[in-house]
């Protein structure tokens, strides 16, 4: 088995963490099924199960006012480990510790120090306004009106909310309903953030509100933030430190400029052309990912970048072009089939 | 305590805003469920009409039994039905992770986030048709009756609600379970007669397996100062029981949904 990278992050003493996971692992039981009414009719005779590991002996230990990165594909295990951190699911093997806390005990104090953000699901009531859920928060949490207010007043003015408070929920826009569901997290003022996707599907003026707001919460009230994200430039914009999970097992954990750099030493470039050309015109240039018409994309590495993009300039005839790094998805699909990392 | 009733008067106050902007609501629902109670009275009207009884109960008897299932309709409508239908769609959509991330009993989030007022009509009517009927019985206002018959009337509401709550809550596992609250619900029609009326096997069922009598007709006989101690003892006992049960049930299926879920 192989242990998670290393890299520019020193163990410090473990009293001092607020996330400690220790060989933490999760078993599934799902039915072995297969499609179709005889494969329903055979399961409902002939039972079968199978263990699915969705995490398996997951250690690393988080300290207060940490902004970490929680980076994995689609099925990777990063939400079952945020469950099993907020105390949602038990975990199968190992320990974990959050603020001093056993999770899946579910204390009121521990809850009282935790909030969870999913992207996907949301707590305000919907046909109310945001603030009549905020109350109801506030009622929940212990906090006394005049605190309540003051917090309000102080996190909606982070976030720029304003009259979108009183206005109901269901007439948000998508931005403003995650701001909105922000505030209604934060309220209690968690010292531990689990953000799962926080700026999904908001357009990108919204993520970077989205984001300044983070980093501004996290500087602010030294909160710790574990964030899971699959836009790139919320990681790179606030995770000084990731950790990435692969089917399951923790692959790495250090900052997140060796990682790209490791997993991803080319940047993509993106050409339009004036007419079609052959991939042999390409080769010189740098590695050819797809050609479809007159759009062309290349790897290229990053030390040779800008010579190539002249080179490319100056010798075809480009209509347009453009730089990036590979989606992050991308970059993790292509380290495991290449087994780069070993 | 204190943060427990802070908290529900929080939930009320966000829920009636929610629901009264639907004001238009409050006067149909007054009108269903006095049309309603008039045709049952009539219904009832019928044995009665020969000179016959149900069950050896008089007719103003008989009208308390139909006060207390109408009072419990509205219980049902106010509380029951607009907080036990959402488990499951708490389960389905995976909002429940949210109520369990609270800092606040689950249990009691979810069985009483929200109070709907149009059950109201449906409780005025039916205290209205119980004390009208009782003054009608000749039953005596003493203290000692008011107690028995307020206790059972507590009793046979923590009855319903616990029934109801077991049976959402298993929502954990089937997520369709919204028929069987249905079920559940054709089921306790039968409380609107007294339950002496039905045959010896009914009787039972309606007495051991699922305790209607406790839901109307002993509260009826508290009313009517007809209670005796046995069956006070009797209503107390399965009241407090069928909570302690939906409690450990909810426990126990938290536990399968903590261990299980995705």
């Amino acid at each position: 088995m192989q242990g998670p990278h290393r890299v520019g992050f020193a163990f410090k003493p473990v009293r001092m963490a607020i996330v400690r996971a220790q060989g933490l692992g999760k078993t599934y039981r799902v039915a072995d099924k297969r499609p179709g009414l005889a494969g329903t009719l055979r399961h409902f005779v002939n039972r079968r199960e199978r263990l699915i590991a969705a995490v398996q002996d997951v250690s690393f230990s988080i300290e207060p006012g940490e902004f970490v990165g929680f980076l994995g594909a689609n099925g990777a295990g990063k939400t079952t480990t945020l469950k099993m951190l907020t105390g949602l699911i038990h975990p199968t093997s190992g320990t974990v510790e959050v603020a001093g806390c056993q999770p899946q005990r579910r204390e009121a104090d521990f809850l009282g120090q935790i909030t969870l953000v999913m992207g996907q699901k949301q707590q305000l009531i919907w046909d109310l306004p945001p603030l009549d859920s905020l109350r109801v928060n506030a009622a929940v949490y212990g906090i006394p009106p005049e605190e309540s207010r003051r917090r309000i007043a102080e996190l909606a003015e982070m976030l720029e909310l304003g009259d979108e408070l009183r206005r109901p929920v269901r007439k948000l826009s998508l931005g403003q309903r995650m701001k909105a569901e922000l505030l209604a997290a934060l309220l209690h003022r968690p010292a531990v953030l689990f953000l799962d996707e926080p700026t999904l599907g908001l357009d990108v003026n919204a993520q970077a509100r989205v984001r300044s707001f983070l980093a501004d919460y996290n500087r602010r009230f030294g909160a710790t933030v574990l964030l899971t994200s699959h836009y790139m430039a919320d990681i790179t914009a606030l995770c000084p430190r990731v950790l990435l999970i692969h089917e399951g097992r923790l692959f790495y954990d250090g900052s997140l400029e060796t990682l790209t750099q490791r997993l991803a030493p080319c940047r993509e470039v993106r050409l339009e052309l004036h007419a079609p050309l052959g991939a042999e015109a390409f080769a010189s240039y740098g590695e050819v990912e797809a050609i479809e018409g007159r759009e062309v994309r290349l790897l290229i590495p990053r030390e040779r970048l800008t010579e190539q993009v002249g080179r490319l300039l100056a010798d075809l005839a480009v209509v347009d072009l453009s730089v990036s790094d590979p989606p992050i998805e991308d970059i993790i699909g292509r380290l495991f089939h290449q087994g780069a990392v070993a | 305590m204190g943060r427990y009733l802070s908290t529900l008067r929080i939930f009320w106050i966000a829920s009636l805003t929610a629901e009264l902007e639907y004001k238009a609501n409050f006067v149909i629902e007054l009108v269903a469920t006095a049309g309603n109670l008039v045709g049952s009275i009539f219904v009832l009207s019928l044995f009665y009409r020969r000179g016959q009884s149900l069950g050896g109960w008089s007719w103003e008897g008989a009208l308390v039994v139909l006060g207390v299932y109408t009072l419990l309709e509205g219980v049902t409508s106010t509380l029951l039905q607009p907080n036990l239908s959402t488990i499951v769609a708490h389960v389905r959509t995976g909002s429940l992770d949210f109520v369990l991330l609270k800092p606040i009993d689950s249990q009691f989030w979810l069985s009483a986030r929200t109070f709907s007022p149009w059950g109201l009509p449906g409780i005025a009517l039916g205290a209205g048709l119980i004390g009208y009927a009782a003054w009608k019985a000749g039953a005596s206002p003493a203290p000692l009756t008011l107690l028995a018959a307020a206790l059972m009337l507590v009793a046979s509401l923590l009855i319903l609600y616990s029934l109801w709550f077991v049976l959402a809550a298993s929502s954990i596992w089937f997520v369709k379970i919204w028929n069987a609250t249905e079920v559940l619900r054709s089921v306790l029609v039968a409380g609107r007669f007294p339950v002496s009326a039905f045959p010896a096997g009914l009787r039972a069922f309606f007495t051991f397996v699922v305790p209607v009598a406790f839901l109307t007709t002993v509260p009826a006989e508290a009313i009517l100062g007809r209670a005796t101690g046995p069956w006070l003892l009797a209503g107390g006992a399965v009241a407090a029981g069928s909570l302690v049960v939906s409690r450990w049930f909810w426990q126990f299926a938290l536990r399968f949904y903590t261990s299980a879920s995705s």
